[in-house]
């Protein structure tokens, strides 16, 4: 009954809170029967034996005793199945993150925006009411009914049957319902998500409104898509809601059956007040957790469904560990020997048996058309990406002999479109070398032309940037990066050239700033600029996922292609 | 309290059909506390063994109730679900409506949609207002009311004992318990906050994180904070237990206290052992709609919280309001700045300071200067998305605030730097700019704006969901939408800063070919074919440090020619 297996085997791994709320639930439900044992007794020593207060306190404490204990059960039972859920949602978190981890940056972007963090909080989250409510309950609406069955039987065999018989029209109708309601729920949430989008979608382009006038028109907008939303739904819902009107009504018909059933047999002095009286008490009790047991079906069914995405992130292969390859020992700078990388479902390989050097203490420019695959060669340079042929070695030694961490120590990476952190600007700088002196990050500030800029903000280094601060322009987070770089003061500089059009007069500054950080460092940088390109020590044009040509800038102006295709380009959109 | 006054106050058009759902749900509750009373009735009856006829009440109540309660039920579930959803539409246009006039200035925090999605989210969380904070408070009194008179007819006694155990159960026990889980919830979602922007930061920034070696130290900031948020959670189900178990304590103490009550009664001669039976049973059942009181608490400062947040937002000032009677856009409308002075909020430098210009009607003058030299804020000045802080800005010789900001919008027509298309159809985004416009008319536009071949696909869908618009394509969506408009004057933005070089040239060549005949004021930073323009305006930190044509300006050796020089030979060659 939706038990996903491997849902299951989470819960396996923390076992111990799942049963002590199972066996509390279970002893409530003992507690339960003594209550109703103990009720009916004292009434019916009221009623039927006119006995007088005094002589009914003994069945009265009884039952204020077992009530006492039922709701301590209650209490720890319900107590300790959220711990067990807590405990497991802490592991499969902790597993997402490391997960995601390990995947690497590629990953991240590869996968829809939101989509990961979507799974990470809300899916996690999602599984709570499957875990601490749907599964416990799924104990409970076995075993408390066949309980009340047992505790009734021995007096009245006809009303235990009755039970019985109707208790399988319960699962029954769940099952009915649990089809009808996934299909309802699955539309539902599609249509609720596609209307919050588009409201999304109106608040985003709220200027763009404005800038038209069309402000009312969009309202109206807003108004008819949610009218028209409620009529659809509840077109569903009246259908949708038939079935759960047909299990109420076998319980609560079940019940006025077996009060006329009963009536009438002690009319027939076949049944005693006591124990009718008896029977009648638990026969909600019968029915209570078979209906519960459909509301918590459908959070379950949330949960179930969340995890998918969630095992879909688990289940991900991991990166292949790196092929170790031979290198020449004494060999300076980084050297790729016979690369090659096809990105997952795709055919065509993105990394094609290349092989080239990066000379120590010089500066490699890659360079190609779009697609080209000279990101491929960066990433599998930062190791974002591991070769499934050949082998990358720095000074000889191969890459895959040097730990990731160690090997990225070495490294300052300035991406085209660096992160910035919920932080403060300081602390964003600072995170390539927390103990910094403050000259060391004045300097890296002047290097970068960024100390301008801290100064016209009101709280200097110390202003919130990132997605809930300040928001700071292309620009200037290049800068933050190229800062982070300087701070860092790595002997391997990676560099991704912007493509945006900047400002030109930034753009020179940049380009000087860029200048001093590689000058003397070992540098591959992907240029889209010609200025970084002439000026490179070595140019590598690739294409396909191969090296076409490679050469310095005199050697290359020589030869038909790409490279000097591109600078016609650029001269002519320069004129 | 006030938020959520506040919050209930914005769902009043829907008292009414609230009022419905809970009588409803009032009625389903009764008629469960009717099965069993009836159900106790009738075996207390046959107890005394009457003639067989003076069962059929009881019988008929059984099936009545029995039957009653599932039909409640399904009417109360579907006139509460048609309420809630209501009640979201409604949120949503509330929310709307108060955020409009605030876009954009007070919204600049707003421009990354992961924050926009969590307004959203807040206002999807309040539409289970009624059926999860407001219902079962009001169910629960309702039922105790309807106890109280059918108990109060057969022992005040009774009836006040009762009383007493509801008033415990209703108002003392959420009461100490709301106490002990005070900020439990606020602390549940401010953790939620965080762990999101930690999230983010993680999926985003992970190259980083991994190249400066903090990935461990953010991963274990993650987790600590999800710890965190488990022991809350842990806590509100501590609690969330420990009410349960109250409530049900207080519903088996009341039976006791009743019988106890009633018990010696029994002892007289003609006393009604029936009663003694069905109010037992009654007051057992008169418990259930209690029981939802815990997470009723809780909603209650969960979405308190949402609409905290969302007021914070909302109780913004709008920066620009409608004059009550606004000025006509004039026919002949000279632009003319006069000691034009900016700050933007919360910054100490004068964005613009001090400028004056004017242009005359038809004209076509370009602002120039490197970016933070304030030339798009003279865009947003004369879109009236901000006030000006000192000078003057008139139109027409009126003062920009003396217009109705709408009917500036329509006589100025903007192209800026990025156009955003809604996820709706290519004719949806092209009749923001003229309602009401035939095909061919829009076929016209998109022909004359270079998107010929978007003429059959006016239905298809633009934006989010539908097919990807280049950049190109998409400032030709703008400026097709310019044609329609066809407003005396035009604002190009860094129309085409994003666009690749020979795009850019025909974009800027359809650009000047529409805007003839018009005034057009252009801002860039990027100097190409500045030959056109009748004047050029430099802009050099908010200063307008030069002014003429670019014969002129390139024979002085000011701002203008070293720009000009720096990005015709030191720049991509």
């Amino acid at each position: 009954m939706n038990i996903d297996r491997r849902l299951f085997q989470l819960m396996k791994e923390e076992k111990r809170p799942f049963i002590f709320s199972l066996v509390s639930g279970s002893l409530a439900s003992v507690m339960m029967i003594a209550q109703a044992y103990f009720l009916s007794r004292a009434i019916n020593g009221a009623f039927i034996d006119k006995i007088a207060l005094a002589g009914l306190l003994p069945l009265l404490g009884c039952f204020g005793l077992f009530t006492l204990l039922r709701m301590l059960c209650n209490w720890t039972s319900h107590v300790k199945a959220e711990e067990g859920s807590t405990a497991v949602r802490e592991k499969l978190f902790t597993r997402l993150a490391s997960k995601v981890a390990e995947l690497g940056p590629l990953y991240t972007r590869s996968v829809q925006s939101g989509r990961l963090s979507t799974t990470m909080l809300k899916g996690v989250e999602a599984l709570d009411a499957y875990f601490s409510s749907y599964i416990p309950q799924i104990f409970l609406a076995l075993f408390t009914p066949l309980l009340v069955v047992a505790a009734i039987l021995p007096g009245d065999w006809l009303s235990a049957a009755i039970l019985l018989l109707s208790a399988p029209l319960i699962p029954f109708f769940m099952i009915v319902i649990g089809k009808s309601a996934s299909a309802v729920t699955e539309k539902q949430w599609k249509t609720m998500s596609r209307m919050s989008g588009q409201f999304l979608d109106i608040l985003q382009g709220l200027s763009t409104l404005k800038l038209f006038a069309q402000s009312a028109r969009q309202r109206k907008n807003i108004e008819e898509t949610g009218e028209n939303f409620r009529k659809a739904t509840m077109k569903v819902l009246r259908v949708a809601f038939l079935s759960s009107l047909t299990l109420e009504l076998v319980g609560t018909i079940g019940t006025a059956i077996i009060a006329v059933s009963i009536g009438m047999r002690m009319m027939e002095h076949r049944m005693t007040f006591r124990h009718a009286l008896f029977v009648l008490i638990l026969t909600p009790d019968f029915y209570l957790p078979l209906r519960q047991l459909g509301t918590k079906f459908h959070a379950g069914m949330e949960g179930a469904s969340a995890s998918k995405e969630i095992f879909a992130v688990l289940e991900q292969p991991a990166p292949a560990a790196a092929g170790s390859g031979s290198a020449d020992a004494g060999e300076k700078g980084i050297s790729f020997r016979g690369v090659t990388f096809t990105y997952p479902g795709t055919s065509s390989p993105a990394a094609d048996n290349v092989t080239f050097t990066i000379q120590a203490g010089g500066t490699t420019a890659l360079i190609g058309p779009s697609g080209a695959g000279k990101s491929t060669l960066l990433n599998l340079l930062l190791r974002f990406l591991e070769p499934e042929k050949g082998s990358i070695s720095f000074d000889g030694k191969p890459l895959a002999d040097i730990s990731s961490e160690q090997w990225l120590g070495m490294i300052s990476w300035v991406p085209q479109h660096p992160h910035l952190f919920n932080e403060t600007l300081r602390e964003n700088i600072l995170i390539a070398k927390p103990d910094a002196s403050d000259e060391a990050l004045h300097a890296a500030l002047r290097e970068t032309g960024l100390d301008g800029f801290v100064r016209s903000l009101p709280r200097g280094l110390d202003t919130m940037i990132g997605e809930q601060g300040a928001r700071l322009s292309g620009g200037e987070a290049q800068r933050v990066a190229l800062a982070r770089a300087f701070l860092k003061n790595a002997p391997i500089i990676v560099l991704d050239e912007p493509t945006s059009h900047t400002d030109p007069e930034l753009e020179a500054q940049l380009r000087s700033s860029m200048q001093a950080l590689t000058r003397g460092r070992t540098t591959l940088i992907i240029a889209h600029r010609l200025e970084t390109i002439r000026s490179a020590d070595r140019i590598i044009v690739v294409s396909n996922g191969k090296i076409a040509v490679s050469g310095t800038h005199d050697e290359l102006i020589g030869v038909e292609g790409f490279y000097r295709d591109s600078l016609f380009i650029q001269q002519e959109a320069a004129a | 309290m006030k938020t959520f006054l506040r919050l209930t106050a914005i769902v009043r058009p829907y008292y009414l059909w609230m009022a419905l759902a809970a009588l409803i749900g009032f009625a389903t509750t009764g008629s469960g506390i009717g099965l069993l009373v009836t159900s106790g009735y009738l075996i207390a009856k046959a107890a005394l063994q009457p003639p067989l006829g003076a069962l059929q009440l009881g019988i008929i109540g059984v099936r009545v109730f029995g039957t009653a309660r599932g039909v409640l039920r399904y009417a109360e579930r579907l006139v509460s679900h048609s309420t809630t959803f209501r009640i979201l539409a409604k949120l949503r246009l509330w929310f709307f409506d108060a955020i409009e006039p605030l876009a954009p200035a007070r919204l600049l925090h707003f421009r990354s949609g992961d924050l926009l999605q969590r307004v959203v989210d807040d206002i999807q969380s309040l539409e289970n207002i009624y059926t999860r904070v407001l219902a079962p408070p009001l169910t629960a009194i309702l039922v105790s009311l309807m106890m109280m008179l059918l108990l109060g007819t057969w022992s005040i006694q009774a009836a006040l004992l009762v009383m007493f155990f509801h008033l415990l159960a209703g108002i003392a026990v959420p009461l100490m318990v709301a106490t002990l889980g005070r900020g439990t919830q606020t602390g549940i979602m401010e953790l939620k906050t965080s762990q999101q922007v930690l999230a983010l930061d993680f999926l985003h920034g992970i190259g980083e994180l991994k190249v400066y070696g903090k990935l461990p130290a953010h991963l274990a900031r993650m987790q600590d904070n999800e710890t965190g948020m488990l022991r809350l959670q842990n806590r509100n189900a501590f609690l969330d237990g420990m009410h349960e178990s109250l409530t049900g304590l207080l519903m088996n103490a009341a039976v006791i206290a009743v019988l106890c009550a009633l018990v010696p009664g029994m002892q007289n001669p003609g006393a009604n052992g029936i009663s003694l039976t069905v109010i037992t049973l009654a007051v057992m059942a008169s418990f259930e709609p209690f029981l939802p009181l815990p997470a009723s608490m809780k909603n209650l400062e969960a979405d308190t919280h949402a609409g905290k947040r969302l007021f914070e937002i909302l109780d913004a000032k709008p920066e620009t309001t409608a004059p009550a009677a606004p000025a006509m856009f004039p026919d002949n409308p000279v632009i003319r700045a006069e000691n034009l002075s900016f700050t933007y909020p919360g910054s100490y430098t004068k964005t613009l300071d001090n400028i004056s210009f004017t242009v005359e009607p038809g004209r076509h003058i370009a602002i120039v200067g490197p970016s933070g030299a304030g030339k798009s804020t003279i865009t947003s000045l004369l879109m009236r998305f901000w006030n000006t802080s000192e000078g003057e800005l008139t139109i027409g010789g009126k003062d920009i605030g003396l217009f109705d900001p709408e009917n500036l919008r329509r006589n100025i027509a903007l192209v800026s730097q990025r156009t955003y298309l809604f996820a709706e159809t290519i004719r949806e985004n092209l009749l923001l700019a003229k309602p009401g416009a035939g095909d061919d008319e829009l076929k016209r536009a998109l022909t004359a704006a270079g998107l010929g071949s978007f003429v059959s696909k006016l239905d298809e869908w633009a934006g989010q969901h539908g097919m990807k618009l280049s950049g190109g394509e998409r400032q030709r969506i703008a400026i097709a939408r310019v044609l329609l408009q066809d407003a005396p004057v035009i604002i190009l933005d860094e129309a085409t800063a994003n666009l690749d070089g020979i795009t850019e040239k025909e974009v800027t060549g359809t650009l000047a070919a529409i805007s003839r005949g018009k005034t057009l004021i252009a801002i860039t930073h990027r100097l190409k074919a500045m030959e056109q323009y009748d004047r050029i305006i430099v802009l050099d930190k908010g200063k307008i440090v030069e002014q003429g044509r670019h014969g002129e300006l390139m024979q002085n050796s000011g701002t203008y020619r070293r720009m000009w020089e720096l990005q015709h030979t030191a720049g991509p060659v």
